[in-house]
């Protein structure tokens, strides 16, 4: 028989868990719901739309009746739990009835606070919770003109904001010098302040309400200073509390909230709590992205996995009000031992604070162009050093990287058939009602659904921010990303465990680490692949299988199905044989196209998958090989033509390129790896937009790292000068060494620098001179098995099967 | 109408791979996953016409290696919440050697 699963509550916090376990074990519980709300479950965050007219309720509802009956939940709403009966394992209504449970999950949620004050149980004075409250708002504002909020946080001024909308008198009290005070500084709040006066709102700050004055309905709020406003509504938005009520007469432990441990477990072990009522490492949180993340491990724990944690979330804030783009997060008013970076645009509406301490993000506020603010918050997170770009990082991520969405900044102003992802072509009007109609709340839905930001990821804070605007405000990214459906752990973790356990089998690592699917997926395999492969070299066995199609048959797939061959021309310089065998080539074969690259190379674009081997057999035979084009690996090493011939050249760059090729094809990389030498500071060879670049100088060389010619253009940084030959190709070793070792599968070098920090590199490849050999002694012990021609590998007769038809069967 | 038509053993494709076989047609991928079982679909993803049979090869399903969109390999749909459906072929497996079910109009059309 299935064992007994009863939540009590039937909101988001609750119903996500159920979601989550639903995906882990459909079949473990028999699951029965119990709601206050006579509605379904449906989305608090976007109650202020509701109320502003921006959207009715219908469009909020995350799960529809029939959601219930399909997953077979017994859901009794509008029905009230008074009563848990731990001994006996029951729940009590307050008709008496009786159901017994094997495991209860408590959702119950916070209740608005309301002020102590007299007259606050007047007609007419309210919370902003539920749907009821928004509906007595409603029709308040249609007999009714004068409404007083109390509290100027997030929450009131939502509510000042769309009882405006509704035409009414709004009247903000609040009682410290700022509004926002836990989300904004002084700067921010003002501009904040000035924008709602200037719609209209009365504004009263340092205001400390007396009473509320009225017969039977409330019709006059009165300050201790004796002002005196008219109210014929009134809403306390002061703050919420964790309704523990239940919990605690059941004699669970409680503090400000149920007290949870980090697998969501009361101190009742068959007992969870998840959501507003819950008290984590002594913290309580309102806003939706944590309870979300309670929700995944709590199910997780609920299904028997038993692996997953939850360590506490930070948290970011939007405000929903239209018009205002406003974000916070994290130490955004600073202290001592902090600095800010600020920038401020009066005229504009636009104010931007960054708190730093030793040279990391610490908090942000954003008032007026928010679109940078995901990716601060990640920064943030991340702990990322931002020294070497701190003097760009107030204008934002595009600034810095060059990835576009024409100049666009602001998704609430945005129309609806404006572009969003230019790599997807998807809109804006595509990517909201998605987000509607399939009720999605995280960015990596969004891009599963639509596509947007799936390529480039340039437009990924822009589609947060409709999100946002659209799902409701304080979604971001969880604490700790996983590398793939198939795990709850991330690359970092995946990789230390391969080093740690000595893990150099696919399959065994995945049964150590516990996969969820098998057979992995698309994303973990070359992952973990590649991991392997670097952390060891001489062990490891490359799975052709978990590589990607280009990477199995070393040639670039087109869209007609036809692939490119290009072969490695060390350091751009090549010979009349080796053009003549290139040229022989293309005509035997047939090649639709030859095209130069931009690497220095020759393209034979349009070849068959089954001309391959015989294509690549006669460019073997003039003495060339794979270039790799292809791989996650060292592409290219571009050059200038340099000292032997230019008049300018300080530096042999050609010799050098060729020295820096032949040392390092065939390695493979988290990603593409690109090079150049110029033999001067012209830089012909264009090396400061390189993974690594050398510039050659009088007497010395200049060596340059992270740079990105691409999507997002990225100048390098330099890293230091070196006098010789052998410094470059150890420099380069060690430096490609580290980035093997180190960055996340797909990383490039530009991203995983900003994400460790220039210092860093520095530290290992430049101070540490004991640490560069063994990373350089490392490189090169790996390229002793890397370095075969995957070309000449592949061309004998017995490895032909992956290039030719199984049978063919079109002659009947 | 179609018969069975024998196309080789199943360890001629590689678990977790793929092998097409030519019809006149076009090619039909044929794939072994890793519990042994074998699909034949069209060799066509219903996206952009991608070479499934180049796909990577994981559960019951292939990601395409054009957009990476995911198709069941059993029925040719595509996973959700992508849409799209290619043609799937009856096979059969008896002591190691696999044997399709193509309608014969496709195979005789040259």
């Amino acid at each position: 028989m299935k064992e007994k699963l009863v939540v009590i509550g039937n909101g988001m916090a609750g119903m996500r868990t159920i979601e989550e376990l639903l995906k882990l074990a459909p079949e473990k519980y028999e699951i029965t719901v119990f709601g206050d709300e006579p509605h379904p479950n449906y989305n608090r965050i976007m109650l202020s739309p509701v109320l502003a007219g921006e959207k009715q309720f219908d469009e909020i509802i995350l799960n529809e009746d029939n959601w219930y009956c399909e997953n077979n939940i017994v859901l009794k709403s509008g029905s009230r739990i008074i009563e848990i009966d731990r001994v006996a394992s029951v729940v009590k209504t307050v008709d008496r009835k009786e159901t017994r449970y094997d495991r209860l999950l408590i959702a119950t949620g916070s209740l608005p606070f309301i002020l102590p004050v007299p007259g606050h149980d007047l007609e007419g004075v309210i919370g902003f919770r539920t749907i009821e409250d928004v509906d007595l708002m409603l029709d308040a504002s249609k007999q009714y003109k004068d409404a007083v909020i109390i509290g100027g946080g997030l929450l009131g001024l939502e509510a000042a904001s769309g009882l405006l909308n509704q035409n009414m008198n709004v009247t903000v009290i609040h009682l410290p010098e700022l509004l926002m005070e836990r989300q904004l500084d002084h700067e921010a709040a003002k501009l904040l302040q000035a924008e709602l006066e200037s719609r209209g709102v009365n504004i009263i700050t340092e205001g400390d309400t007396e009473a509320l004055l009225g017969d039977k309905r409330v019709n006059k709020l009165r300050l201790k200073d004796g002002r005196e406003i008219d109210a014929d509504i009134v809403v306390m938005a002061v703050g919420i509390r964790p309704n523990i009520t239940l919990a605690r007469e059941a004699g669970l432990y409680c503090d400000r909230g149920i007290v949870v441990n980090d697998t969501l477990q009361t101190y009742d072990p068959a007992i969870y709590a998840v959501g507003e009522c819950v008290q984590h490492r002594g913290n309580t949180y309102g806003l939706v992205a944590p309870l979300f993340e309670q929700a995944r491990v709590c199910a997780n724990h609920l299904a028997h996995l038993g692996y997953s944690r939850y360590e506490g979330s930070a948290t970011a804030t939007r405000l929903k009000v239209s018009g205002v783009e406003l974000f916070s997060a994290g130490n955004f008013t600073g202290d001592d031992s902090t600095e800010s970076i600020v920038l401020k645009d009066a005229s504009h509406g636009i104010y931007k604070k960054l708190v730093l301490k030793d040279n990391r993000i610490e908090g942000a506020v954003l008032y007026g162009d928010t679109v940078d603010g995901a990716w601060y918050y990640e920064l943030m997170r991340e702990g990322s050093d931002i020294s070497a770009h701190r003097d760009q990082l107030m204008f934002g991520r595009t600034h810095i990287s060059d990835a576009g969405h024409g100049g666009q900044d602001s998704a609430a102003a945005m129309a609806d058939d404006a572009q969003v992802c230019d790599c997807n072509g998807v809109c804006k009007g595509d990517i909201v009602n998605v987000i509607r109609d399939k009720g999605l709340f995280t960015l990596e839905e969004v891009k599963k659904h639509t596509k947007a930001s799936s390529s480039c990821g340039g437009c990924a804070g822009l589609v947060e921010q409709i999100l946002a605007v659209t799902a409701g405000g304080e979604y971001t990214a969880p604490e700790k990303k996983p590398l793939c459906a198939c795990t709850d752990f991330t690359h970092d973790e995946v990789r230390e465990a391969i080093r740690a356990q000595h893990l150099t089998h696919r399959e065994a690592a995945m049964q150590k680490m516990e996969w969820r699917n098998p057979d992995g997926c698309p994303t973990c395999r070359p992952a973990l692949n590649y991991y392997m492969l670097s952390t060891w070299p001489e062990e490891a066995i490359d799975d052709p299988n978990s590589r990607f199609v280009n990477e199995r048959v070393h040639a670039n797939i087109q869209k007609d199905r036809s692939y490119t061959v290009v072969p490695r021309i060390w350091g751009g310089v090549t010979t009349p044989a080796e053009l003549r065998a290139i040229a022989d080539a293309a005509e035997k074969y047939a090649v639709p196209m030859v095209k130069i690259t931009g690497g220095q190379r020759i393209d034979l674009v349009g070849v068959q998958k089954d001309q391959l081997p015989d294509i690549w057999s006669d460019l073997n035979d003039a003495g060339m090989v794979s270039g790799h084009a292809y791989g996650k690996a060292l592409r290219t090493v571009k050059t200038c033509i340099g000292a032997q011939f230019c008049r300018f050249g300080t530096q042999d760059s050609i010799g050098m390129g060729i020295d820096l090729e032949k040392m390092t094809w065939g390695s493979w990389t988290p990603h593409k790896f690109k090079m150049a030498v110029s033999a001067c500071p012209r830089n012909c060879a264009e090396a400061t937009i390189k993974d690594f670049g050398v510039v050659g100088i009088d007497g010395a060389w200049e060596l340059h790292v992270g740079g990105n010619g691409g999507l997002k253009v990225r100048v390098t940084d330099l890293l230091c000068r070196v006098q010789t030959r052998e410094e470059v190709l150890e420099y380069a070793g060690a430096f490609m060494q580290l980035y093997r070792e180190e960055a996340r599968y797909l990383e490039r070098t530009a991203p995983w620098i900003e994400r460790v920090g220039l210092p860093y590199v520095k530290q290992k490849i430049v101070e540490d001179d004991e640490l560069r050999k063994v990373l350089y002694e490392r490189f090169l012990a790996s390229q002793e098995i890397a370095q075969k021609d995957p070309w000449a590998e592949r061309t004998p007769a017995e490895q032909r099967v992956e290039f030719v038809p199984m049978k063919n069967v079109a002659n009947g | 109408m179609s018969d069975w038509i024998v196309i080789g053993q199943i360890d001629d494709i590689p678990k977790l791979g793929s092998r097409v076989i030519a019809t006149a047609e076009g090619d039909v991928a044929v794939f072994r996953t890793s519990d042994d079982q074998v699909f034949a679909l069209l060799d066509q993803c219903p996206h952009k016409g991608g070479p499934l049979s180049q796909g990577m090869v994981y559960g019951h399903a292939v990601a395409c290696p054009l957009h990476n969109w995911s198709i069941d390999l059993a029925s040719g749909e595509a996973v959700a919440p992508d849409e799209g459906c290619t043609n799937s072929y009856p096979v059969k497996v008896e002591n190691g050697t696999i044997s399709i079910a193509i309608p014969l109009a496709k195979v005789a059309a040259v």
